[in-house]
C-alpha cells in the first residue's frame, strides 16, 4: 500500500507540451480515474508513473520514495493493459505467476497467490490454457489478475475495459470494483468513459490538453464543473451553455430571473438537462422544442433557449411535440455561472 | 522511448555497421580503386585491356541479351502464375509451394538440371529422336549452335529464377484490398480492365522491387551460364571471374566489377525513376 | 442488413466456385503445366544422379527410371574433396546463419522499437546493397584476406555471405519485431523484467519461428552462392565452389549427383519456411 504524489509534472515531445505542471496526489488505497478525451495527456501521465516514459521535469513519489528516476520494475507496481498484453506463448498460470517468479518467490507461495488471485477474478477453470484460446473478456481476467497477484503497492490500469462490448464492460465495471475494494490497492485508473469513471472512482481527475482541469468526487464533478469544458465533457446530454446578460445581479431569460454573479463580462449560464422542469409555454425559461427523442426512460429534448443550442431531460411520460414552446423552471441552487472569457466557473451568486 | 536510453539503439546497430562498413562499402572502394591502378598511379589501363579482350563486345553484348529477354519474360510468367493461384481456392498452398521451390535452388545446380535435358544425349534429343525430328545425339549448347546455347540459359534462368518474381507480386497482392476489384467489378469493368487498371497500378511498387532485384541478379549471371555452355557463352561476371581465377589479373577482374556496379546501379535508378509511386497513391 | 450482407458473400463465393468448368479445366491445365515444368527438371536431375555411368550414355534414354543405384552417388561422395567441400558448405552456411543473425536481429529490433538520428541513414545503407551485385565484391576482399589469413577458410567465405545476407536479416527481423506488440514488453518490464530479461522472456519465444525462418533463409543463401566462394578458396572449397572448378572434366553423372546433393535441401528448406515465405518477401521488397 503506498500513496502516489506527482509533482508539477511536465512531458514534452519536441515542441508539442503533452504534459503541462501536473500535480496530482494519490491517497493510500484511493481509487482515482484519469478522464478526459484522446491526446489529453492522461495516457502519458500513467506511463510516466509507471516509468514507461521519462518526464521532461517534475517528480514521482509513491510511498514516500522518489521514482523519478527508476526502471519500471522498481517501482513496486502493476500495471493492465489497454490490450491486456497477456503473453500469448505462456498459459493462464504462468501469465498470472510471473511478475512473482520475477520476485523469485518460492513454488509453493507462487501457487498459493496465483490460485487466490484466479479465485478472485473466476479464472481458475482454465488456469492451464493458453491465451488465444480465451475471449477477450477472459484475457482482461488473466490481466488483471497476473496484476493483483503480486499485491502491489499501486495498480495502474490503461483504458482497461475499452476493447470489450458493451455488455461485458458493463459486467467487468461492476466486478472490478468489487474486486479492488477488495484489494485495497491504490489505483490509477486512465479511461475516457465518463460513466466507468463514475462508476468505479473515488476521485475523478479530468483532463484536457495536457492539464487536471479538476479532481474531486465524481458528484462532485459532475454537480459543480470547475470550467466549461469539465460540463460539457461530463454527463450525456452534456451540460447545456447559454450566453446571458446579468444586470444587477440578475439574468433575464423571456420570463425567468436567476440571481446571478456580476464578476464577469461575458456570463454564460451551465445547465444541466434534468435540472429543468417542464411547465407550460410562459413560465419560466422559454424552449423551442425542435426534436423530440423518446429515450425509454426518458425524453430527449432538443431545441434553443434565446436561439442557443440545448438538450433538455424531461420525464417519460411527459407530452412534449417538435415545434412546441414550453417553459423550463431551474433551481437556481443546481446551476453552474461560467465567465464565458476564461471559461472557468464563477462561485455562487 | 525514455531519453535516457537513447544510446541503446546505436549500440544495436553499431555492429552491422561495422560489418557492412568493412565487408561492403571497403571492398566497394578498393574495387574501383584496384580497377583504375595499374603499375602506379591512376590509370585506365585496366579499361583499356578489358575492352580490348576478344571477348569483351561478346560478353557485354550476351549479358544484356539474356537480362533483356530474361526479365521482361520472368515478370509476365510470375503475373499469369500469380494470377492463376490466387484464383485457387483448393491446393494453394501446395501448388505455391511447387512454384516456389526453385527459389531455394542454386543457379549452379539449375544449370545443372537442365544440363540433364539438353546435353548431347539428354532427353530432349531423346524426345525428339521419338518424335523422328533428329537422326541421333546432336550438340546444342557448343559453339556452333550459339542461337540454341542462348535460349538453352534462357530457358534455365527463367526456370531458377521466376520464382522470385511471383513471390514478390504474390506477397504484393495480398496487399492490395480485394474491394478495389471488387468496386471496380461492380461498375462494370471487365476482368482484363480490372487487371490493367487497379491491380497493375497498386502492384507498381512490387514491380519496381522485383524488376530491381532481378535485374541486379541478371548482370550477375554466371554459374547457369557456365554450367550450361562453360566460356561459350561470355558473360560479365563470368569474364571476371577468368581474370581474376585463371589469369591471376585483379585489376582486370576489378575493372569487370566496377562496370557491373555501374550497369546495376544505372537500372536501379532508371527502375526507380519510371516505376516511382507517390506515397498518395498507395492505398 | 446483416443478412443481406450475409446473403451477398454466398452469392459471390457460389460464383467464384462455379467458374465455367471451361475456364476452370483451362485453369488446372495451366497449372499443371507449370508444376511439371518445375518438377521435371528436378525429377531428370535425380535420374541422372541415381542412373549411373551407364544412365547417362544411354541412347535413346527413356523417362522412365531403370536400373537405378546409389552406385553413382557414392561413387561421387566417395571422390576425394567432394566430402571435405560438403562439410566447408555446411560450415560456412552455418557460420553465416549465426554471423546474420547475430548482427542483423539486434539491427532490426533497434529498427522496429526506436526512433532514432540515422535510422533513414542505416536504412538506406541496407538498402544500397540490394542495388551492387555484392558478390562481385569478394574480388577486392582476396588480397586482404589472404593478408589475414582468412583466405581459403570457410569462415572467409561466410563472411562475404553474410553482407548478403545480413541486409536481409535486418529487414526481415525488423518487420518480424514490429508484429510483436510493445506492450508484452513493457508488461514484461512493469512486473520486474530488466530490458534484456523482457527480451529474453517474452519478445524471443514469440520471434523464434520467424527467425528460424531468416535463419533459413541464410542458409539457402551461403548454401548457393558460387562467385564468391569460388573467388575466396581453392583447397578449401565450398561445395558449389568444388564442382564449379570440376564441372568441365568431370563426367556427366558425377555432374548431375552434385547437382542433386545442392537440390535437395533447398526444397526442404523451401518447403520448411513456405509459410514466412510470402511476409518475408512482402515485407523485405518495401
Amino acid at each position: 500500500m503506498a500513496d502516489i504524489v506527482i509533482d508539477r509534472v511536465v512531458k514534452e515531445f519536441g515542441s508539442f507540451q503533452a504534459l503541462q505542471e501536473v500535480s496530482l496526489t494519490v491517497n493510500d488505497g484511493e481509487f482515482v480515474a484519469l478522464l478526459g478525451p484522446s491526446g489529453c495527456g492522461k495516457t502519458t501521465l500513467l506511463r510516466i508513473i509507471a516509468g514507461l516514459e521519462t518526464q521532461t521535469s517534475g517528480r514521482v513519489v509513491i510511498g514516500g520514495q522518489d521514482v523519478s528516476d527508476l526502471a519500471p520494475r522498481k517501482r513496486g507496481l502493476a500495471m493492465v493493459f489497454q490490450n491486456y498484453a497477456v503473453f500469448p506463448h505462456m498459459t493462464v498460470f504462468e501469465n498470472v505467476a510471473f511478475g512473482l517468479r520475477m520476485q523469485k518467490a518460492p513454488q509453493a507461495e507462487v501457487k498459493r497467490k496465483v490460485e487466490r488471485a484466479a479465485a478472485l477474478l473466476h479464472i481458475e477453470s482454465y488456469l492451464d490454457r493458453y491465451p488465444a484460446k480465451l475471449s477477450g473478456g477472459q484475457r482482461q481476467r488473466v490481466a488483471v489478475a497476473r496484476a493483483l497477484a503480486v499485491e502491489p503497492a499501486v495498480l495502474l490500469m490503461d483504458e482497461p475495459l475499452s476493447n470489450l462490448d458493451a455488455l461485458l464492460r458493463l459486467e467487468m465495471r461492476t466486478e472490478l470494483k468489487a474486486v479492488l475494494r477488495e484489494a485495497g490497492t491504490t489505483t490509477i485508473y486512465v479511461t475516457h468513459d465518463q460513466t466507468e469513471a463514475m462508476g468505479l472512482a473515488d476521485r475523478i481527475a479530468v483532463m484536457y490538453g495536457g492539464k487536471i482541469e479538476q479532481i474531486g468526487a465524481p458528484l462532485e464533478i459532475y454537480a459543480t464543473p470547475a470550467t466549461r469544458f469539465v460540463g460539457g465533457f461530463i454527463g450525456s446530454p452534456p451540460m447545456n451553455f447559454i450566453k446571458v446578460r446579468c444586470s444587477h445581479g440578475t439574468a433575464r431569460i423571456g420570463d425567468a430571473a436567476l440571481p446571478c454573479p456580476t464578476a464577469a463580462e461575458n456570463l454564460e449560464l451551465g445547465l444541466r438537462g434534468e435540472d429543468a422542469s417542464l411547465g407550460p409555454s410562459g413560465s419560466g425559461i422559454p424552449f423551442d422544442v425542435r426534436v423530440v427523442e423518446p429515450m425509454g426512460s426518458h425524453l430527449l429534448l432538443t431545441g434553443a433557449i434565446d436561439g442557443q443550442l440545448a438538450r433538455i431531460v424531461a420525464p417519460p411520460t411527459a407530452i412534449v411535440n417538435a415545434g412546441e414552446r414550453v417553459g423550463l423552471t431551474v433551481d437556481p441552487a443546481r446551476v453552474t455561472w461560467i465567465d464565458g472569457t476564461t471559461g472557468r466557473a464563477l462561485a455562487r451568486a | 522511448m525514455p531519453a535516457r536510453t537513447s544510446w541503446i539503439p546505436y549500440a544495436l546497430i553499431a555492429p552491422s555497421v561495422v560489418f557492412l562498413g568493412a565487408l561492403f562499402l571497403v571492398p566497394l572502394v578498393q574495387t574501383i580503386w584496384l580497377s583504375f591502378s595499374a603499375g602506379e598511379g591512376f590509370s585506365l589501363e585496366n579499361y583499356q585491356r578489358m575492352a580490348g579482350d576478344l571477348n569483351f563486345a561478346l560478353a557485354i553484348k550476351n549479358t544484356f541479351m539474356l537480362t533483356l529477354v530474361v526479365v521482361p519474360l520472368q515478370v509476365v510468367l510470375a503475373l499469369g502464375m500469380a494470377t492463376m493461384v490466387t484464383k485457387l481456392d483448393k491446393g494453394r498452398d501446395l501448388v505455391l509451394w511447387v512454384l516456389t521451390i526453385p527459389l531455394g535452388i542454386s543457379d549452379l545446380a539449375a544449370g545443372l538440371a537442365w544440363l540433364a535435358l539438353l546435353q548431347n544425349t539428354g532427353y530432349l534429343n531423346s524426345a525428339l529422336y521419338a518424335l523422328g525430328l533428329i537422326q541421333g545425339p546432336t550438340g546444342w549448347l557448343s559453339q556452333e549452335t550459339p542461337v540454341a546455347l542462348f535460349f538453352a540459359i534462357v530457358l534455365a534462368e527463367l526456370w531458377r529464377a521466376t520464382a522470385i518474381v511471383l513471390v514478390i507480386l504474390i506477397a504484393g497482392l495480398q496487399l492490395i484490398p480485394k474491394e478495389f476489384a471488387e468496386a471496380a467489378e461492380i461498375f462494370g469493368a471487365k476482368p482484363w480492365t480490372r487487371f490493367t487498371r487497379i491491380t497493375l497500378p497498386l502492384l507498381k511498387p512490387s514491380l519496381q522491387s522485383a524488376l530491381i532485384l532481378r535485374t541486379v541478379l541478371a548482370f550477375e549471371v554466371f554459374a547457369v551460364v557456365y554450367a550450361l555452355g562453360g566460356r561459350n557463352f561470355p558473360v560479365l561476371a563470368g569474364e571476371a571471374y577468368v581474370w581474376q581465377n585463371d589469369n591471376q589479373n585483379y585489376g582486370v577482374a576489378a575493372a569487370y566489377a566496377v562496370l557491373i556496379m555501374a550497369i546495376s546501379l544505372a537500372a536501379t535508378a532508371l527502375y526507380l525513376r519510371v516505376l516511382r509511386t507517390r506515397p498518395e497513391q498507395l492505398p | 442488413m446483416t443478412t443481406s450482407a450475409a446473403e451477398l458473400k454466398t452469392t459471390s463465393t457460389n460464383r467464384s466456385m462455379a467458374l465455367p468448368s471451361a475456364r476452370r479445366l483451362l485453369l488446372w491445365t495451366g497449372l499443371a503445366v507449370l508444376i511439371a515444368w518445375v518438377l521435371v527438371p528436378i525429377y531428370l536431375v535425380a535420374l541422372g544422379a541415381f542412373g549411373g555411368r551407364l544412365g547417362v550414355f544411354r541412347w535413346p534414354k527413356s523417362i522412365w527410371p531403370s536400373d537405378l543405384s546409389f552406385a553413382a552417388m557414392s561413387q561421387f561422395l566417395a571422390i576425394e574433396g567432394v566430402f571435405n567441400a560438403l562439410v566447408n558448405s555446411l560450415i560456412a552456411a552455418g557460420l553465416t546463419v549465426v554471423f546474420s543473425i547475430a548482427l542483423g536481429a539486434p539491427a532490426g529490433y533497434a529498427l522496429a522499437r526506436y526512433t532514432f538520428r540515422g535510422q533513414n541513414a542505416y536504412r538506406l545503407l541496407v538498402l544500397l546493397t540490394r542495388a551492387f551485385p555484392l558478390a562481385i565484391l569478394a574480388l577486392p576482399l582476396t588480397v586482404s584476406f589472404i593478408r589475414l589469413g582468412l583466405y581459403d577458410t570457410p569462415f572467409g567465405v561466410s563472411l562475404i555471405h553474410t553482407v548478403l545476407a545480413l541486409p536481409f536479416a535486418a529487414l526481415v527481423t525488423q518487420s518480424l519485431f514490429m508484429g510483436i506488440p510493445r506492450e508484452y514488453e513493457e508488461a514484461a518490464w512493469v512486473f520486474g523484467c530488466t530490458r534484456f530479461q523482457a527480451f529474453m522472456k517474452v519478445v524471443l519465444p514469440l520471434a523464434l519461428p520467424g527467425l528460424a525462418a531468416t535463419a533459413i533463409f541464410a542458409f539457402v543463401i551461403s548454401w548457393n552462392e558460387v562467385f564468391a566462394a569460388s573467388i575466396l578458396t581453392v583447397r578449401e572449397r565450398t561445395l558449389t565452389a568444388y564442382l564449379l572448378r570440376i564441372l568441365a572434366e568431370s563426367p556427366l553423372h558425377y555432374r548431375f549427383a552434385g547437382g542433386f546433393i545442392l537440390i535437395i535441401p533447398s526444397v526442404l528448406f523451401i518447403f520448411a519456411v513456405r509459410r514466412y515465405l510470402f511476409a518475408v518477401w512482402g515485407i523485405a521488397s518495401k
